[in-house]
């Protein structure tokens, strides 16, 4: 018996392999007529193969809270998400003006403000907003690319648009699961790609280790450029020591590294040597104890000063955070329109301000019926999704948006697509979005694929790993596809 | 992966962080131990079953014996009641409370290689990760059901398996050379002990010497150093305990001889200090040199006359100074200026 045998229900949702109508859509159909012909046991052979792989290659992210210090996989997923050479050119292109239009708006909110000025964004949210670094006003970074590193949420809701959830800013994760996703796949099904046109994801690595060595202030060809880690312990620490692999620059730890007459250097065998690049996978708070907490054993004493001075770059840079916030994500829009003069091609999920008086109204008297999210937390915590919460989790957040109006958004709630996924010995509908990478260097590149990630729990929306969240390996169709 | 353009040289191909010096040091000293303490393991497990019934008495002091060379006798005591096959098997391979147990070298070896995950090869990081992995799904009992030889069997071709990839997969740089020196000081501490478990067995009856548990005794700690073999080849005719010891400290060809060991030692320590000159410039190197000499110059005799014993108990001070001089004079952060002293007090 294959596993396509099986009644499959894509409910009342938006189905990305089927069609209301129950029809396989054009571009599945290669990997339907093959999975037609694979056994449940052969499905679930592979399936154990590829969960070994993972845990012999030491894929896995380490459990907070957890006396032993667990290290668990990331369940994944065997059927790939399918986009299409035509939808993705629309995503890329949308992805590429928002970061662009980001990294101008980061660059005047530390400038001249001239966006506040002119109030399209109201300067009360950006200065109340928890990652706005004051200290970094009228400091011009390096070829003034405050992100170079962009991870953004996209969801499709009922009827199939894309929409964009969140900005990662910061120091966005995920893109090690996404190369690693593909090597899977590519051992479980090796003579589907060809036939597909999958496009490689691949040159992630190369990418990112030219967007970094734009940022040096030395030539390229003399640059050292280091990952700056929190440590072993850190849950990503996996996806750290991948990516300094595949760009053959060394990882380092905070006490690895020295500042002094305003440059940074490692400790090496054969003494000190300068840096010129950090990839930092550290927030800012615990980036310099002489600037941000003193209590971080993370940082090193003295960055901030050399990153001021010239001598060393950083990516992502100092207060990237304060365009990320969930408030100023409400704003976005207007911010492509503002400095592009570009109507926006991927649009936000419609989004409701607490701060402002008439919607915060609107949010306290609908609550039941919207997502509530705090402005700073990640993760799929600190959210309330109204139609899927107890009278009693509701009165709580009521309350809290009352209190502190700043700190709250509310969103119409989405009913993410679904994707056809393997849970309990057969096909099921489960919640995905999509995580792509954006790199910005000499020029700004997106790797054709991302972070599909699906909900395991049935009906659940939350999507992240912390939370019964999953991943898939997402195809990007080359032109023919 | 695809490339279009060769990317940049960069210097950086040619440091090393201190910190990832340390840890390949580090990660190689815990397999060559673990493997080792495994050898030691199956060899007395082995020798046991043979002589179950003939004699008690040596048998019995057996595994008191090697407890006392691997030098955790009094860990032992606190945490067992009797020493016998199961008891130590437990204490020596699984147990985490004893920082050299198998499963605790395997573990520390580990932490190393995640620590530097991005300096070793794929294949040295999913073979240490298998081992580790391996020895998490078992149990004493499990192990003792199954027969323990598979099990050691197992832990001795993971560690061959990590040393050959190592081999052919890691780049002869200075890493290279830590690497070796870690594993070759911990092969040469660990074939002291070796023999030492021998000279922890009372003294045999004189009409014991010569005799089948004698032998056999001398077999083991033969075949615990995997050199039963290239001993036969070298001494035809039999085993005697004067050329066991021999064999062990003095082979110039046997690859985990200690005086083979600390050639080589002493060939990676010249390298990783950059000690050139005929005279050493560092205690390490002067340390080195002199129990080379003694090892390349002294007969067996010799040996014997100032005890054996103490002799091995000499050669591992001198390899625990050697070790412990390198890591301070390469590994340890420089000393921080007074400028920087002062920012960390701001």
């Amino acid at each position: 018996m294959s596993i396509l045998s099986s009644t499959y229900d894509s409910g009342a949702f938006f189905d990305e392999m089927f069609t209301g109508g129950g029809e396989v859509r054009p571009h599945y159909r290669r990997l339907a007529e093959r999975l037609g012909t694979l056994p449940e046991s052969e499905f679930d052979q592979r399936r154990a193969a590829v969960d070994l792989a993972f845990l012999r290659r030491g894929v896995t992210f380490t459990v907070y809270n957890d006396a032993e210090g667990t290290e668990r996989i990331f369940p994944f997923d065997l059927i790939p998400r399918i986009i299409p050479a035509q939808e993705w050119s629309r995503i890329e292109a949308g992805l590429i003006q928002r970061i662009t239009a980001l990294n101008l708006f980061l660059h005047d909110l530390y400038h001249g403000q001239k966006i506040l000025k002119d109030k399209v964004v109201p300067a009360a949210q950006v200065l109340s907003a928890k990652h706005f670094r004051r200290e970094f006003m009228n400091f011009s970074v390096p070829r003034d690319i405050y992100v170079s590193i962009c991870g953004t949420d996209l969801i499709r809701d009922h009827s199939g648009n894309y929409l964009v959830l969140e900005d990662n800013l910061r120091c966005p994760s995920g893109a090690s699961y996404m190369i690693e996703n593909r090597a899977a796949m590519r051992r479980a099904f090796p003579n589907l790609f060809q036939s597909y046109g999958v496009r490689p994801v691949e040159g992630y690595a190369d990418t990112l280790l030219k967007s970094l060595l734009h940022l040096s202030p030395r030539s390229a060809a003399k640059a050292n450029v280091v990952l700056l880690t929190p440590g072993v312990y850190n849950s990503a620490y996996f996806e750290h020591t991948f990516l300094a692999r595949q760009m053959g620059i060394p990882i380092v730890e905070g006490r690895d590294l020295l500042v002094r007459d305003a440059h940074v250097f490692m400790r090496t065998t054969a003494g000190l040597v300068r840096v010129d690049v950090i990839y930092r996978r550290i927030d800012d708070d615990f980036l310099d104890p002489s600037v941000f907490r003193a209590d971080s054993q993370l940082g090193v004493t003295g960055l901030v000063a050399a990153y001021r001075a010239g001598n060393v770059a950083l990516a992502n840079s100092i207060g990237t955070g304060v365009a990320d916030d969930k408030v100023i994500y409400a704003y976005v829009p207007r911010i492509i329109k503002y400095y592009l003069d570009q109507e926006p091609i991927l649009p936000n999920v419609n989004t409701y301000l607490a701060s402002d008086p008439t919607e915060r109204k609107f949010i306290l008297q609908n609550i039941a019926k919207l997502v509530v999210k705090s402005a700073n937390e990640a993760g799929g915590y600190g959210m309330l999704i109204g139609p899927a919460s107890t009278a009693a989790e509701i009165e709580d957040f009521r309350a809290k948006v009352a209190a502190n109006p700043r700190n709250f958004i509310a969103q119409d709630p989405i009913m993410l697509s679904r994707s056809p996924t393997w849970c309990e010995r057969s096909l099921q509908g489960r919640h995905i979005d999509l995580r792509p990478y954006i790199l910005c260097g000499a020029k700004t590149v997106v790797t054709p694929g991302g972070l599909t990630r699906v909900a395991l729990r049935k009906g659940s929306l939350v999507v992240n790993s912390s939370q019964g969240g999953g991943s898939k390996d997402t195809w990007v169709l080359g032109s023919s596809g | 992966m695809p490339t279009d353009k060769t990317p940049p040289a960069r210097a950086q191909a040619t440091v090393m962080l201190s910190r990832v010096a340390h840890s390949l040091y580090w990660m190689s000293r815990y397999i060559e131990r673990a493997e080792n303490i495994a050898r030691l393991l199956e060899v007395n497990l082995q020798f046991q079953l043979d002589f179950q019934g003939i004699n008690d008495d040596p048998v019995k002091e057996h595994w008191g014996s090697i407890l006392a060379s691997s030098g955790d006798e009094e860990l032992f005591d606190t945490l067992y009641d009797t020493a016998d096959s199961r008891s130590v098997t437990e204490f020596l391979a699984l147990d985490l409370r004893n920082p050299s147990s198998i499963l605790s070298c395997v573990f520390t070896a580990r932490e190393n290689a995640r620590m530097i995950r991005d300096q070793i090869s794929v294949e040295m990081w999913e073979t240490i990760n298998e081992l580790y992995l391996f020895l998490k799904s078992h149990n004493t009992t499990e192990i003792w059901a199954a027969g323990p030889y598979s099990f050691f069997n197992d832990i001795k071709r993971n560690s061959h398996l990590f040393q050959g990839l190592t081999d052919s997969t890691y780049p002869r740089n200075e890493g290279w050379e830590f690497i070796q020196f870690g594993k070759l000081l911990e092969r040469a501490d660990k074939t002291t002990r070796i023999l030492d478990v021998k000279y922890h067995i009372l003294l045999p009856s004189a009409t014991d010497v010569g005799g089948a548990v004698d032998t056999a005794q001398w077999q083991a700690v033969l075949r615990s150093a995997s050199a039963l073999e290239a001993y036969r080849r070298f001494y035809v005719r039999e085993i005697l305990a004067w050329k066991v010891a021999e064999f062990l400290v003095f082979s110039d060809s046997f690859p985990r001889s200690l005086h083979y060991c600390v050639a080589q030692i002493d060939d990676f320590l010249r390298r990783i200090l950059g000690e050139t000159g005929a005279r050493p410039r560092s205690e390490a190197a002067r340390v080195a040199r002199r129990l080379l000499a003694d090892l390349q110059s002294l007969t067996i005799d010799e040996v014997l006359e100032r005890g054996l014993h103490e002799f091995l108990l000499e050669a591992q001070t001198s390899l625990d100074r050697i070790g412990d001089e390198v890591v301070q004079t390469t590994m340890f952060y420089p000393v921080e200026t007074e400028q920087e002293q002062q920012q960390q007090q701001q």
